[in-house]
């Protein structure tokens, strides 16, 4: 596989295209519900991201975004991934991505936490572009927490 | 054996900048022998910053090795070797853009330069220099009027100022192709404005634009005339006098030179009225507990230890330029821009920003792909070795304008050949198809 087909994995340009979980137009479901809204100034790419959580779980996960193929494809794979998640099962993932993002390709993805965002570990080994890859994490992160009444990001 | 005449049409011929004449030219380039993803390295990024030559890298270290001193102070040989040499290369400098040696103030870079002028305006407003400088200061009802393309370094500076004075900020708009709208222009311009500021050359959309017709109008109002050159100096004939601007700042390192450096020209009674921006060491004639006396300009502008090197190192640049041609290298550009234009209005779902081809541009080319997102050509194109600019080219007005917020952008130099233009016109054919844009 060539560098650049490592970075952009079918996973990710699949995902790319899908967008899963985008669509603020959404009927929010009953619960504590908080936005996030990120943006990389250095390329312009943006993410609104609002998370509705209840009973000590994200009940939903939904953006709206512009941006690269990874932040995109990012923004999908997280929310399919945390959507129904436990409050400490998805600090658990967030926690686990961002380890992965900042390891420069050193480290082994564990896809038993991670699954299908352990597809992002190529973008580790490219600075410029593990920003586009966190944009929603971060957003998810901040809305998470204060939609939980916790501390934002 | 000797040549005793070489045929007119030859000589013509020898004249112009060709492929074979670049090859040659890139020896004196190192870093553009090297690979990148195991690719020969093509670099297309020159409007962000420009490669050096061996000559600029071997000025920069003979005066680390051989004349290391500060300048303008101690009477020892090395402080006057450094000395003559820093302001022989303002000479060289100055007479690369028809300015006179007292004109140019060396600075970090245009931006340093930009803000220069608009602290020292603020100066002058709040009084500072006195009666000779009341012509620069500006007060509410007063307007600043710049362009809708300009970089982020001709702009911010300006919404700074006029918020610090209570001046009105305005600016040109572009058409729906960026160019500016010249009837707008005389509109806008008028005998409230004191300072117009514009692009002698978008960084984006690579337009050349009407500086004669612009001057005319600041000349009606009674304006100061600010010409950001940071994309027409490294690239063709300038000559700030012939254009009768007041100011004009450009960079170093997007003209062959090292980062660090920089210049602001001023006509030389505009710079000697002009309160300083920066005070300190070097700037001044005598000092007291209760005030200080500055020197004129240059030097007024130049406090503290300056960027000897870097200084030293522009000019082996420009004399690199001056003896490979402005002329030659503006023709060359010229002709890879044209091609670049054409083969990129030729690929499926590309946007060229900017004058259509034939109409004239410099030796750039900013582009949107549809269905691909700036950042993810620039990935494509690196994985091939190709360094191009992505993102919004610190023009975000601009950009939001023409409806987009990043684009890919190509921009040439004299080290560039038509061979790098058609393998990278080659590899952005492949983009939309390796991203399935469309589906």
């Amino acid at each position: 596989m060539s560098g650049l087909d490592a970075l952009y994995q079918q996973i990710i340009l699949d995902h790319s295209k899908a967008r899963h979980g985008s669509g603020l137009d959404t009927p929010a479901p009953a619960g504590a519900e908080a936005v996030s809204h990120q943006l990389n100034p250095v390329c312009g790419d943006e993410i609104t991201l609002r998370a509705v959580v209840e009973g000590g779980r994200i009940r939903q996960l939904r953006w709206d975004g512009a941006g690269c193929a990874i932040s995109m494809a990012s923004a999908s794979v997280l929310s399919d991934l945390a959507e129904g998640m436990e409050l400490a099962e998805f600090g658990v993932l967030a926690g686990a991505f961002r380890e992965m993002m900042r390891s420069r390709g050193k480290i082994e993805p564990d896809e038993e936490v991670l699954a299908e965002a352990a597809a992002f570990a190529g973008v580790s080994r490219y600075a410029a572009r593990v920003k586009c890859a966190m944009l929603a994490w971060v957003a998810a992160e901040d809305a998470v927490g204060r939609a939980s009444g916790g501390a934002s990001g | 054996m000797a040549v005793a005449s070489i045929p007119a049409a030859l000589r013509r011929s020898a004249d112009s900048l060709d492929d074979a004449e670049v090859l040659r030219i890139r020896n004196d380039f190192p870093v553009l022998g090297r690979e990148v993803n195991g690719r020969p390295l093509i670099y297309l990024d020159s409007g962000a910053t420009s490669q050096n030559p061996l000559s600029v890298l071997e000025a920069e270290q003979e005066f680390y090795e051989q004349r290391n001193a500060a300048v303008h102070r101690g009477a020892h040989h090395l402080a006057v070797e450094a000395t003559e040499a820093f302001e022989d290369a303002r000479q060289a400098v100055a007479a690369f853009v028809g300015a006179r040696y007292e004109e140019i103030v060396w600075t970090s870079n245009a931006t340093e330069a930009v803000n220069l002028l608009a602290y020292s305006f603020s100066n002058a407003s709040l009084g500072r220099g006195g009666e000779a400088a009341a012509r620069f200061a500006l007060a509410p009802g007063d307007e600043i009027v710049a362009t809708e393309m300009e970089h982020h370094a001709n702009l911010i500076p300006w919404q700074e100022l006029a918020a610090r004075t209570g001046a009105t900020f305005r600016y040109i708009p572009v058409d729906d192709d960026g160019a500016l709208r010249m009837e707008e222009a005389a509109a806008i311009i008028g005998p409230r404005t004191k300072i117009l500021a514009f692009t002698h050359a978008s960084n984006v959309l690579g337009t050349v634009n009407p500086v004669p017709e612009l001057v005319a109008l600041a000349r009606g109002a009674g304006a100061l005339v600010v010409l950001d050159a940071c994309q027409s100096a490294p690239h063709l004939p300038l000559d700030v006098k012939a254009l009768d601007v007041d100011f004009a700042v450009f960079s170093g390192h997007k003209m062959l030179g090292p980062t660090g450096i920089g210049a602001l020209y001023g006509r030389q009674e505009l710079l000697d009225a002009l309160p300083p921006f920066l005070t300190g060491g070097s700037m001044i004639t005598k000092v007291t507990m209760e005030g200080a006396g500055y020197l004129p300009a240059p030097q007024r502008f130049e406090a503290g230890t300056q960027r000897i090197s870097q200084a030293i190192a522009l000019a082996a640049a420009v004399n690199y330029l001056r003896e490979t041609g402005m002329e030659r290298i503006h023709a060359w550009e010229t002709a890879l821009g044209r091609r670049l234009v054409e083969g990129l209005s030729a690929i499926d779902g590309v946007r060229v920003l900017g004058p259509a081809p034939g109409q004239e541009r410099i030796g750039l080319a900013a582009f949107d792909v549809a269905g691909v997102h700036a950042h993810d050509v620039g990935q494509f194109l690196d994985d091939r070795g190709i360094a191009v600019r992505v993102g919004h080219h610190c023009a975000q007005p601009l950009h939001r304008r023409l409806g987009l917020t990043a684009t890919t952008r190509a921009s040439t130099y004299l080290y560039n050949t038509t061979a790098e233009i058609d393998a990278f016109l080659a590899a952005v054919s492949e983009v939309r198809g390796y991203f399935r844009a469309g589906e």
